[in-house]
């Protein structure tokens, strides 16, 4: 085991590493953004000494590499900073959103995951098939459409014409758990149609491509049913891609929102990053792009993680 | 054929295959790989299959099962396994059957187990799935024939997964998991092929020994005739899926009517004439040489060799006995970590990137797989041209003719062969390009990795006869690297027999070859198989050992005395 946990420290170890190097990126990035807070506040009438002013409070006016490593020092001690545009502390600024981001994540990887991965199998099994074609073809048509126009498809079938749910997913904390539910179905459904045929077609390629080897040969000739030789002696193999491509879907979930939750006015991290590009509130923008930089490091790691703990060759050294 | 014979007692055959065809898919079409072969096999018989590849030994095989693979469909034929038509049999009927009643033993056990599963859980699988046992029973029965097939720790080997155990004890746990269901029929392809004789030797052992005591039924698939001889009561020869020859293995082995038969008897009677020891300074001095890979054990120990100018070294020894890493010190991929190596009076450069392109040319390696040896998207042409360009500047017209001279001295056409890619050529063509690349060099010295291990043995036979009359011609000297003696006895000058990593024997051929020899060099001697009926049984006899034997080979953990 210790030779995991070696391993496991070692990718921990590489990804803080990242981290490092993407701060330092979203940091030059941020500071090419066209645009001024002080001008976005202050209106285009304000004078050149009250612009001046307001950027000496803001600190704006120091050198580019003072304020990153002050901006550094604060996050290494857990401060992101207060929100330039209302001076609240991003931190809890950020924790509601994260929150319901990650909820929202949560619900599309529960109903999706396992819509996948079974889709997938099914499609390996009957190879070929009208089943094979069918669902090949819908997969692949859900993700060649752009997200915004799925989720508005969406609202016109299930929330327009249909009523079943809300078009907008106004969700708050006092809100039940199983009234979120219900809220976050409609964003969670177009997140599923554009993650699921990634994972599917893999699940499905994984499990073929070792439908050759000498093993499931033996497993035919041993005289066991096509649905056993799949589960039992393609899949244990396979999940290694699998797990690979879940997890950057997964990452996607967490990342990938912004378009979905501007549709549904789902008020999660994506909702926070675009009212604080447009407002010029560069900490905020700052502070959420490494809180999406760390949900992908993270998760790739565990991914990393769970791909030695499926090989046996890792986990039963000889 | 079924009904009027009853030769072998009132019994009906337990198999019977009439008229068999299959067709095998190539480039988009079916071309027919089997051309109406007959089988018939009683009840606790084990029948030989032998040929060459391409000879349609293993489809066969599979037929037994009324398996094709994919890529081949049965298209014509009978196949009636004790009563029950295969072809016709639904896909469930055929399930019952197979793991049940006729078990497959595959030629590389290490491909065939699942690596995700535990021995014994891939051993009761086939058991639990067809009602035959419990699963506990099952377990208790696997402990029982592991033990029975000589596996050492029997009670707990099953507990461990694939890549835990050796390919010698691996091989013997598939045989167990045939056993698991006690079918009538036992279908073994190429079981021992991929193994080193000391072990080949215990695992021929373990199967001879369960097949008798269970009065299996086996068809056992082999292209060394030696092998087959042993284990097989009756044997077919057969070549591009025809019969070419089928009688008892004592009438093929001693009295075979075809001339292909005679000549796949007769393989291996090439000997190079003994050499007269020369005086003259070696081209090759290996002094002291010691490697590892990176942080791993030692690979190497105290190297010294020396190989003379127009002389055959061949290096012999088991897998794991550092033959190849030699040849990687030899080349520069693998500095070494103490000695020195001086070709023709000069030391070279431990490090390949140190070496001045002339001592580059001067090496040449030839390898095992000409299959990915050769880049798929060469033509013959750019393959041998291209080290006349690096190492002699040969451009354009002057390049072509020599590509031409060299396609000649290795016996191709060049007008058929320069344009051609690597995809279009046999095994043998594809090493004879191999040599041809290696000969543009004009090296001294070749290493040869088992070059012939991956052919047929006729053809092997040929490209043996071929790199001996290079040798005559060009002078060059060889780094023979092999595990097979029967290599060793055609083509070498002098022997060096290796084992974990040491020289145990060195010498002149005659004198290594002819006893008295060192114990291990006399262990691997006497476990090469030989063409005549009952080696098996008396070189067990001899050994003090029941067939089957709790040891692999030699004691692994000492170096023999």
């Amino acid at each position: 085991m210790t030779h995991i946990l070696i391993m496991v420290a070692q990718r921990l170890a590489l990804g803080l590493l990242t981290l490092f190097a993407v701060s330092l990126i979203i940091f030059l990035g941020v500071e090419l953004l066209p645009g001024d807070i002080t001008q976005a506040i202050l209106g285009q009438g304000a004078t050149p000494e009250t612009v001046a002013a307001f950027r000496r409070e803001l600190k704006l006016d120091l050198p580019p590499h003072e304020r990153y490593i002050a901006w550094l020092g604060g996050i290494v001690q857990g401060d992101l900073g207060q929100s330039l545009a209302n001076k609240r502390e991003i931190t809890e600024l950020m924790g509601v959103r994260l929150q319901n981001t990650l909820f929202l994540a949560f619900i599309a990887a529960v109903i999706s995951i396992p819509l996948a991965l079974g889709l997938g199998i099914l499609a390996a099994l009957y190879r070929n098939s009208l089943y094979d074609r069918a669902v090949n073809v819908f997969t692949l048509s859900s993700i060649s459409f752009p997200e915004f126009f799925v989720a508005y498809i969406l609202i016109l079938v299930f929330a327009v014409h249909l009523g079943w749910f809300p078009s907008i997913s106004n969700i708050g904390h006092e809100l039940g758990f199983w009234e979120r539910v219900y809220r976050t179905i409609m964003p969670a459904l177009t997140l599923t149609l554009v993650v699921v045929a990634h994972m599917m077609r893999m699940t499905r390629a994984a499990i073929i491509n070792l439908l050759a080897s000498p093993y499931i040969e033996m497993a035919t000739l041993k005289g066991l049913p096509r649905s056993r030789i799949i589960v039992r002696h393609a899949l244990p193999n396979a999940l290694a891609p699998i797990i690979n491509v879940v997890v950057i879907n997964l990452a996607y979930l967490i990342v990938g929102v912004v378009i979905v939750e501007v549709v549904f006015v789902y008020p999660g991290l994506g909702q926070l990053l675009i009212d604080a590009v447009r407002t010029r509130d560069i900490p905020v923008v700052q502070a959420t792009g490494l809180v999406f930089a760390a949900a992908y490091i993270l998760l790739n790691l565990s991914a990393d993680v769970l791909s030695i703990m499926t090989n046996p060759r890792l986990l039963h050294p000889r | 054929m079924a009904s009027g014979e009853s030769t072998r007692g009132e019994r009906a055959p337990l198999l019977t295959m009439t008229g068999l065809r299959i067709e095998g898919q190539a480039d988009e079409e079916w071309h027919e790989i089997v051309h109406g072969i007959d089988v018939v096999l009683h009840r606790g018989e084990v029948l030989g299959l032998i040929g060459e590849s391409g000879a349609g030994k293993s489809t066969i095989g599979l037929a037994a099962m009324g398996y094709a693979r994919p890529g081949c469909r049965l298209t014509g034929g009978d196949i009636v396994f004790d009563g029950i038509e295969l072809r016709a049999a639904s896909r469930g009927r055929q399930r019952l059957l197979r793991g049940a009643r006729i078990a497959y033993v595959a030629q590389s056990a290490a491909a065939a187990f699942n690596p995700a599963h535990r021995l014994i859980d891939q051993f009761s699988e086939a058991p639990v799935h067809h009602r035959v046992k419990s699963r506990s029973a099952a377990e208790a029965d696997a402990r029982d024939l592991y033990g029975r097939l000589r596996l050492p720790e029997p009670e707990t080997i099953g507990y461990r997964y694939p890549h835990q155990v050796s390919g010698g004890q691996l091989q013997r746990a598939m045989v167990a998991m045939a056993m698991a269901c006690r079918p009538d029929l036992i279908v073994f392809d190429e079981p021992t092929t991929a193994l080193d004789v000391t072990t080949q030797i215990e695992v021929l052992a373990a199967i001879k020994d369960v097949v008798r005591q269970f009065d299996t039924a086996a068809i056992y698939i082999s292209h060394d005739l030696a092998v087959v001889a042993q284990m097989a009561d009756r044997i077919m020869v057969l070549r591009h899926g025809n019969l070419v020859e089928e009688g008892t293995a004592d009438s093929i082995v001693n009295r075979p009517e075809q001339d292909y038969t005679q000549r796949l008897l007769a393989v291996r009677t090439f000997r190079k004439p003994a050499a007269e020891p020369s005086a003259e300074e070696p081209l090759l001095r290996i002094e002291g040489i010691s490697a590892r890979y990176r942080r791993s054990a030692r690979v190497l120990e105290s190297i010294d060799l020396d190989i003379g100018r127009q002389r055959t070294v061949a290096i012999v020894g088991e897998s794991g006995s550092g033959k190849s890493t030699l040849a990687r010190v030899v080349t520069g991929l693998l500095p070494p970590e103490e000695g020195r190596l001086v070709f023709d009076g000069a030391v070279l450069a431990p490090a390949l990137a140190r070496r001045p392109r002339e001592s580059l040319r001067r090496v040449q390696m030839i390898h095992q797989m000409p299959d990915t040896a050769l880049n798929p998207r060469q033509r013959m042409r750019e393959v041998v041209g291209r080290p006349l360009t690096f190492y002699s500047g040969l451009r354009g017209r002057k390049r072509t003719e020599r590509v031409r001279e060299l396609l000649q001295m290795v016996e191709l056409e060049p007008d058929a062969f320069i344009d051609r890619y690597p995809g279009e050529l046999s095994g043998g063509q594809k090493q004879r390009m191999c040599i041809a690349r290696a000969l543009a060099a004009e090296p001294d010295l070749i290493i040869c990795d088992e070059v012939t291990s991956a052919l047929d043995q006729l053809v092997a036979e040929r490209v043996l006869q071929l790199l001996q009359r290079l040798q005559d011609d060009l002078g060059v000297s060889y780094m023979f690297i092999t595990h097979d003696f029967a290599t060793v006895r055609a083509i070498s000058d002098e022997i060096v027999v290796m084992f974990q990593g040491r020289i145990v024997e060195q010498g002149a051929r005659n004198e290594v070859l002819e006893p008295p020899h060192h114990a291990y060099t006399d262990l691997l001697l006497s476990s090469v198989p030989e063409m005549k009926i009952g080696w098996l049984d008396r070189t067990l006899a001899r050994r003090g050992q029941g067939p089957g034997s709790d040891k692999e080979g030699p004691d692994r953990s000492a170096p023999p005395g």
